[in-house]
């Protein structure tokens, strides 16, 4: 051990007291620092894996973002062009020649890609009725590109492509209109079409809106019942790497004209609203550090203060300034470091408390665990911000030490 | 006989709206090999000359050679590092680190200046330790020793390096008779017996007896030396 760090060692054991406090400050806030923190990307990861697994990573709507310009405004760019009485062409909804389309998207490399119709359609049982989003789906495709198979309780969603009257529905729903298994339903269509249909199939994703108010039908099933053949208003996208959609959103909107939109895109105000809640999560905790290495401060000042006759010895004894310097900066990183250590055991340990709390989210049907995220980047993120506000706040008063004038200790005289 | 301290119309006034003079244009040259003592009564600026000739303090005007060097100009770090090679101090007060033992305290000039491993470096701290009858207590803290005791210690830290010389402001001034006439003899044995150069503030006349020379000083001023 060098020897200025061995005096740090003395200077810190002859104020045992403040040195405990101000290592408990630390630890403390090394601790929440990685509690919250663990909390923060443990929610924001989960969140953004339901997200991705959940939702799509591209959805083509049949929209388009900025209606077409009539040509006399592209023929005369930069020109002072009136137009009146300008009327929109009337468009039947729906992606037109959405076959090729997709044929297209899925010669790209990592993409999966099925079409949906969906539309409001009743379901009545036992004079009870219903309104519900249907969904047209290809079940081998809408296999590649969501998760709706691991949500399926009962039946399968291959009995919809064997049965073309077949329609899955959500367990919610059946709760509600007292659908089992087997059971017939009337599906009727704003567009005045009626059928009847079996219940092949139900699906259970915790999330009481869709749960109660989707269902699932053949896509040819759902074109006729809608009156739109060979239509589709969706397509939707997965991707090998959900980050790569952005891109490839922008790249397929220029192809083919209709809105594509990532998942990003589509929770941009969720993703601010993550930002955001970052930013004030991570200053509060940092502000527990910082207030933390006040004590570290006032230990330093104290022991500097105390030991002022030490520092005339040192000096006179041929000790620079920035050795002298160096013991009291010793001092304020050895807390820090211990109190990081301390802290770090003391953060998995709320950690793992926290981990195993239960929490019933509104709108969920289950308790789930609190998401909890162990990773290394954030104990070291604290740890360094805790030596590093330790180093800041030993600082001051090392400087001060370093600068003390043997002379006018001498001069005092008395021990 | 060679000379190793020199000073040369050496004032420090401390500055402030009463600016204090505490040591006044003092002149002197000291060899090799000489036990010199500064007498003079309380407040006349004994402290303050030794601490410039020590160079702790800096003088307002006048220079300072130590071993033909002239000091006048040298920053603080370098002050600090002359300090450390060639100079030695020993205190009224102990001035011991309470936390470290006899032998670690003896030590840390070595330890600092680092041109001994370490193993050396104990070797040597128990030598001195032992030349001046602390083999017993080499392991003790400074609050297990008496005042004497306490004063030997200070001594062979002050012999550390091997110093060119020996700064000691009333090293008896708290001591009994028996330490002091301990401490007086281990000083003057340095001197006759080692060579080395010894400047000593005492006002114990006994203890002034020992020294080859007596520098005596009024309010500041050197008024005899001989
Ligand atoms: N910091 C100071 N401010 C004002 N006067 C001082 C200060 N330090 C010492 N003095 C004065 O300087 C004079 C010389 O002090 P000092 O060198 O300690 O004398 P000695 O060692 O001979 O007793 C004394 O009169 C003392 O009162
Ligand atoms: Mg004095």
């Amino acid at each position: 051990m060098t020897l200025e760090l061995r005096i740090a060692l003395t200077h810190l054991t002859s104020r045992k007291r403040q040195t405990v406090m101000s290592l408990l400050g630390i630890a403390l806030g090394v601790a929440f620092f990685m509690a919250v923190s663990s909390l923060m990307r443990g929610s924001e990861r989960d969140f953004i894996k339901r997200l991705i697994d959940s939702a799509p990573h591209i959805t083509i709507s049949d929209e388009v973002r900025s209606p077409p310009q009539p040509p006399v405004v592209s023929f005369y760019p930069g020109g002072a062009v009136a137009l009146r009485g300008l009327k929109p062409r009337t468009e039947t909804r729906g992606i037109r020649g959405y076959k090729q389309k997709l044929a297209w998207i899925a010669a790209q490399r990592g993409v999966r890609v099925a079409p949906v119709l969906s539309g409001q359609a009743i379901l009545t049982f036992a004079g009870k009725e219903q309104g519900i989003t249907l969904n047209g789906i290809v079940p081998q495709l809408m296999q590649g590109v969501s998760d709706i198979d691991e949500k399926i309780v009962a039946g399968s969603l291959d009995a919809v492509a064997s049965n073309p009257n077949g329609i899955i529905i959500g367990r919610g729903l059946a709760r509600k209109l007292y659908l089992d298994m087997g059971d017939n339903v009337t599906v009727s269509s704003p567009i005045g079409q009626v059928r009847s249909m079996k219940i092949v199939g139900l699906f259970e994703t915790g999330t009481t809106a869709i749960d109660e108010g989707h269902g699932y039908v053949l896509l040819k099933r759902a074109q006729a019942l809608f009156g739109r053949m060979d239509r589709a208003n969706r397509l939707v996208i997965q991707l090998d790497d959900p980050y790569a959609a952005p891109q490839l959103a922008a790249a397929i909107e220029a192809r083919i004209g209709y809105r594509s939109e990532s998942w990003q895109e589509a929770s941009q105000n969720l993703m601010s609203v993550l930002l955001i809640r970052n930013i004030i999560m991570y200053s509060v905790v940092s502000a527990i550090l910082v207030v933390a290495s006040f004590g570290i401060f006032n230990v330093i000042s104290t022991v500097v203060m105390e030991k002022q006759r030490d520092v005339a010895i040192l000096k006179s004894i041929g000790f620079h300034a920035r050795d002298v310097q160096r013991i009291f900066l010793a001092e304020g990183v050895l807390i820090g470091a211990v109190g990081s250590m301390l802290g770090v055991g003391l953060g998995y340990g709320l950690i793992a408390i926290l981990g195993v709390v239960k929490i019933q989210p509104p709108g969920m049907t289950d308790a789930i665990n609190l998401p909890v995220y162990w990773g290394l980047d954030q104990l070291a993120l604290a740890a360094l911000f805790a030596v590093g506000s330790a180093t800041i706040a030993a600082y001051l008063p090392a400087r001060k030490a370093g600068r003390v004038y043997p002379v006018d200790i001498l001069r005092g005289g008395m021990a | 006989m060679s000379e190793v301290l020199r000073a040369e119309a050496v004032t420090r006034v401390l500055p402030g709206p009463l600016p204090v003079t505490l040591v006044r244009d003092a002149t002197l040259s000291i060899g090799r090999g000489e036990f010199v003592c500064i007498q003079g009564p309380s407040g006349s600026g004994k402290s303050s000359l030794l601490y410039l000739l020590g160079l702790l303090d800096v003088p307002t005007s006048g220079k300072i050679w130590l071993d033909a060097v002239d000091t006048s100009g040298f920053g603080e770090d370098e002050l600090a590092q002359v300090r450390l090679e060639k100079l030695g101090f020993v205190f009224q007060f102990h001035f011991l680190l309470a936390e470290f033992t006899a032998l670690e305290n003896v030590m840390l000039p070595m330890t600092r200046l680092g041109r001994l491993p370490a193993a050396e470096q104990r070797a040597r701290a128990k030598m001195l330790l032992a030349d001046l009858g602390m083999g017993e207590h080499l392991d003790k803290r400074p609050d297990q020793l008496s005042g004497g005791q306490r004063q030997r210690v200070a001594i062979a830290r002050a012999m550390a390096n091997e110093p060119l010389v020996i700064l000691a402001d009333e090293p008896t001034g708290n001591l009994d008779t028996t330490s002091s006439a301990n401490v007086k003899q281990i000083m003057s044995e340095m001197v006759h017996g080692r060579n080395k150069t010894i400047i000593a503030v005492t006002h114990d006349p006994e203890f002034a007896r020992a020294g080859d020379r007596i520098i005596r000083i009024v309010d500041g001023r050197i008024v005899s030396d001989g």
